[in-house]
């Protein structure tokens, strides 16, 4: 492209670069600046106008001085898509990093993504089993959903992760879902442990990887989400296959975010982070789900991890307003050595609603989740009185949903790391739990669900 | 100047243009794509506008033009039944024009231009006619007759008038002054449609939901808040409301929320069915959707165009709700326009009008004698979602100060899977004085005495459990552990209430009157037999009160309650015996 060379920076600070004297720059377009040692960094316009123009560059400002030569390239942000992705291992730009060729696109998408229609979208009702007992009873995944798990440094959020891709399915479909893996600022052993699992599973060949590493640059993890986003978009809805979105580590992007914030000298929100996060997040959140007349779908599954173990903190805090429900990972439970320790208390998928019940998991599942949710809640409540007061003080009831609390821990929440679970063995596992509890304190449970599934009740 | 100026700056969703004659509030098309703006600042000869769509690829230089007119909406038949984006274009005929993902620089008509509606004059030729008058009404769905109003600021002697069947540009009247009016109006969203003044409130805006409608109560024309944390509920609490409660008209603002969450309402609602009127609870409804990932000016414009439509159904003399959810975006929103033009913030980043403007848009409720003297009323329910769940937040706060309902969510509550997790302790409502009127009217001379009981047995028992937590509820004497035990049964019988279940999701108020009745007779009984030398333990157990329970789940519980009642008493009775 002979797009004109400038040389008119003025300033350079944090990732930022302002030059002026330059023709009408595009928001949002793409910059090429070229060093004089010869290397070329990429930048993005933030914002523009007659007098100055303000680059955002991705590889950081390092040896950028005021010669240095900068072009427009005249269009906004752009990734070449193409089915050929599938199977490869692509950096944060996009930019293969398997040693293999260029992506041939099929067309160029825009990586900005267009909001998808409320009214053209369809509603989420596929059931996805994870083979997790705590998932797929209490806080039930849906196609087309986007869940994201909360997680904290030192626990097992990967191991679920992997988890949930290797064994997500629809009950009675051995479809398979493609992964679309985003890592964001994640170190080379995490992501080695990811890259092998795929390997060893086989789903590699199935799957694409867009790669930001803990050394790359910081501001290029901007743009990787929305590269692995549009790549899944046109897989989904431009090539039919289900899609499941793996993203790693959120609040690493967050923190990239309130960098150019910061440089940018905006006035800062909670905890220094920009006030238009929540819109920002946004944008990457809400491009899963399902679209009226296409066949495929795009499931999101977000990690984050909570710092402090603190979910009010911002990034969980926003990403629970946008996101369709969490599913939270507690240091109590991981400590306590229960693999996967899933804090169903906190969790939640908004979606369960529409897919389960009787012609998609059980008819009992509502009401039994419901039950096995409030018992829980209770004995996890009576744990600290008993501490306090001892066992021996407590009534006929509270004695049951204590023992309950424990159980559930221990046999329901409790399952190895491949062990995969079918819906119907979830469920018998909680009637066989509520045994413990006598029928008269079940009031979660419909009086006709007891009748069928309670196996005391069956005996009789 | 001129009408054309060009674009001088881009910064996101914030264009300055110069060269240009503009006025605040002015709608620009901006670029050569036209896309749709608002002048919200003027600063020597620079315009600041803010872009209701996406302003990437945008150059400097590209032309602006002014339209001259203001954010307008237009209203007349065709509304009902609607979803529309935050600047009130059909998401339906956006989805024709441009395909499932929404892109840039279309307009579309905010209802159908071409529509035939069958036009039956009230009003003749030589009548004098004022503003907000009604000429004729067009049965615009099987429940909601769409009143033709005589615009505000016009009115005169009618020259001309016909009935027959038009579109809604189509001149039907005509004035001595030479006012053509059609079936359509449009008025500009920023400003309050006028009316002649307002009245108290004395009727209760009814929802069906037990601790709403019981305990805090909201009136027909009143505002409520509903903070709560992610995951508590706002959202299935605002839904139930557009589904069940027994206003007119439902206006239901989906403002910066989730894009699955309001295609489930839209696959929902066409097939649930209004309980006041039997009919579809689509022909009551408008929705207007501007989801989060939607552009961020638009969503400030929602609110506004959501309430300047409900204001145009209470002209017509009808009881109209709004539901908001959330107005912490419409805030944000403010944030992020308010942090783009530079201006100074006030706490947390947000604008120093932050609680003017939400005092301006929740003053817009209220019931009113319309124009024509009728009777009409917004009733305005507005979710809050604060940060970490942590009301002190400034939106929570600013709300607060305006609304009289407060319905606190609590995210503990809904951990234990209570739902509504509405926090009886904390939440409020300042309407019962006003209302209890009606309810001794309408429903029990004691209504409002049964009220105050129950509200009073759940103030004890968070007493009680304080010392529960220390000494366990064995150590209590066994009145107080019966307290609990009515306490867990207004917590679990009467307040849960599970907003998915066909039958319980709606409770009429003469039903919520007999089961909390019901719950006092087992007190009243339950001590008797006690003092009789009955068991705690075997008057609590006795089946038939599980009865009375579970059965709120059956078909005609209203008309079983007392039957089921007599049945535990009964029981209770016989427990003393045997002992």
């Amino acid at each position: 492209m002979s797009a004109k060379e400038y040389r008119t920076i003025t300033d350079v600070k944090g990732p930022l670069v302002f030059l002026n004297k330059t023709h009408p720059v595009a928001f949002g377009e793409i910059v090429s600046l070229r060093l004089e040692n010869g290397t070329i960094k990429n930048g993005q316009v933030l914002d523009t106008s007659n007098d100055l123009v303000v680059v955002q560059v991705f590889e950081g400002t390092a040896g950028i001085n005021l010669t240095a030569g900068v072009k427009f390239m005249g269009d906004v942000f752009k990734l070449p898509v193409s089915t050929d992705m599938i199977g490869r291992i692509l950096d944060g730009a996009g930019r293969p990093r398997d040693g293999g060729p260029e992506i041939i696109a099929d067309e160029k998408a825009d990586i900005i993504g267009a909001a998808i229609n409320p009214y053209s979208r369809q509603s989420p009702h596929d059931f996805i089993q994870t083979g997790i007992s705590a998932i797929d009873c209490c806080t039930t995944l849906v196609r087309g959903q986007k869940l994201p798990i909360f997680s904290a440094s030192g626990l097992p959020h990967n191991d679920i992760a992997l988890q949930i891709a290797r064994q997500a399915k629809l009950q009675d479909s051995d479809e398979e879902f493609i992964v679309v893996f985003c890592a964001m600022g994640i170190t080379a052993e995490e992501y080695n442990f990811f890259r092998s699992d795929l390997e060893r599973t086989g789903a590699l060949e199935k799957a694409v990887l867009f790669v930001n590493l803990a050394d790359d640059p910081a501001v290029e993890r901007l743009i990787t989400p929305r590269l692995a986003l549009t790549a899944a978009e046109y897989l989904a809805f431009e090539q039919d296959y289900h899609v499941l979105v793996i993203y790693t580590d959120m609040t690493n992007y967050c923190d990239s975010l309130r960098q150019i914030g910061a440089a940018r000298e905006e006035v800062p929100g909670r905890r220094g982070y920009p006030g238009y996060m929540y819109t920002d997040l946004a944008m990457l959140y809400e491009r899963a789900g399902l679209v009226k007349g296409k066949k495929g779908s795009i499931t999101q599954f977000p990690i984050l991890t909570m710092p402090g173990d603190d979910i009010t903190h911002p990034i969980p805090d926003l990403s629970g307003y946008i996101t369709e429900g969490q599913i939270v990972i507690s240091r109590e439970l991981h400590q306590a050595g229960i693999y996967p320790p899933i804090n169903v208390l906190p969790s939640l998928s908004r979606l369960m609603g529409s897919c389960i019940g009787e012609k998609t998991t059980r008819e009992d599942h509502k009401s039994v989740s419901d039950q096995m949710y409030a018992g829980y809640a209770q004995g996890r409540e009576l744990r600290g009185l008993v501490a306090i007061v001892g066992e021996d003080a407590l009534n006929e009831r509270d004695k049951q949903l204590l023992e309950f609390s424990a159980l559930f821990d221990d046999k329901f929440l409790r399952q190895s790391r491949d062990e995969n679970r079918s819906i119907d063995e979830t469920l018998d596992l909680c009637w066989d739990l509520m045994q413990n509890i006598s029928t008269k304190y079940l009031v979660r449970l419909d009086q006709q669900w007891i009748d069928k599934y309670h196996p005391v009740d069956k005996k009789e | 100047m001129s009408k054309e100026g060009t674009i001088y700056r881009i910064s996101g969703p914030v264009v300055t243009a110069i060269d240009m004659t503009a006025s605040m509030f002015d709608i620009v098309r901006v670029g050569d794509e036209g896309l749709m703006g608002e002048v919200i600042e003027l600063h020597g000869e620079k315009a600041i506008i803010q872009v209701y769509e996406d302003t990437s690829g945008i150059r400097p230089g590209e032309p602006v033009t002014n339209t001259g007119d203001t954010l307008s909406v237009s209203l007349g038949p065709g509304l009902l039944t609607e979803i529309y984006d935050g600047i009130k274009r059909p998401l339906a005929t956006l989805e024709e024009i441009m395909g499932v993902f929404i892109t840039r620089g279309v307009d579309a008509d905010g209802i159908n231009m071409e529509k035939i509606w069958t036009f039956e004059a009230t009003a003749a030729e030589g009548d004098r006619v004022e503003s907000g008058q009604v000429i004729c009404s067009v049965q615009e769905t099987d429940t909601i007759a769409h009143k033709i109003m005589v615009p505000p600021g016009k009115g005169g002697v009618i020259t001309s008038i016909k009935s027959g069947d038009f579109n809604v540009t189509e001149t039907i009247c005509t004035l001595d002054d030479g006012t053509k009016l059609q079936m359509l109006q449009k008025w500009p969203v920023r400003s309050p449609r006028p009316f002649r003044q307002k009245y108290a409130p004395d009727t209760p805006l009814v929802t069906g939901m037990r601790i709403l409608d019981f305990l805090f109560p909201l009136a027909k024309g009143g505002a409520a808040g509903i903070p709560g944390p992610f995951g508590s509920g706002k959202t299935v609490t605002q839904q139930s409301l557009a589904k069940y409660s027994d206003a007119q008209i439902v206006v239901y603002i989906g403002c910066g929320e989730r894009g699955n969450e309001m295609t489930e309402v839209l696959a929902e609602f066409p097939h649930l069915i209004d309980p006041n009127t039997g009919q579809p609870l689509m022909n009551r409804t408008v929705m207007i959707a501007n989801t989060s990932n939607m552009p961020v000016a638009a969503r400030e414009a929602s609110v506004y165009t959501g309430i300047t439509i409900a204001e145009y159904f209470r002209d017509m003399g009808y009881d109209v709700a709004l539901m908001a959810d959330s107005t912490s975006r419409w805030a944000e929103a403010m944030r992020e326009i308010s942090s783009r033009l530079e201006e100074m913030p006030g706490e947390e980043g947000y604008p120093a009008y932050l609680s003017s403007r939400l005092a301006e848009f929740y003053e817009r409720a209220g019931r009113v004698e319309t124009l024509d003297g009728g009777d009409g009323s917004i009733t305005v329910i507005g979710a809050v979602s604060p940060p970490g769940g942590d009301i002190s937040e400034p939106v929570s706060q600013g709300t607060l100060r305006i609304v009289k309902v407060f319905w606190g969510l609590d995210a503990g509550l809904a951990r234990q899977r209570h739902f509504p997790a509405i926090n009886w302790l904390n939440s409020y409502s300042l309407y019962p004085q006003s209302l209890n009127q009606w309810f001794r009217d309408n429903v029990a001379q004691d209504f409002p005495e049964i009220r105050t009981e129950i509200s009073g047995l759940l103030q004890i028992e968070a007493e009680l459990q304080e010392i529960v937590q220390l000494v366990g509820s064995d150590a209590l004497p066994v009145d107080q552990q019966l307290t609990l035990e009515v306490a867990r049964m207004i917590r679990e019988y009467f307040l849960q209430q599970n907003g998915f279940h066909e039958i319980d999701a709606y409770s009429g108020v003469e039903q919520q009157y007999k089961m909390a009745k019901a719950i006092l007779t087992f007190q009243e009984n339950a001590k008797k037999a006690m003092a009789a030398g009955g068991l705690l333990e075997d008057i609590v157990n006795v089946p038939a009160r599980t009865t009375l329970m579970r059965s709120r789940f059956e078909k005609g519980y209203l008309d079983r309650i007392d039957g089921l009642v007599d049945e535990m008493n009964k029981e209770i009775a016989a427990a003393v015996e045997n002992n």
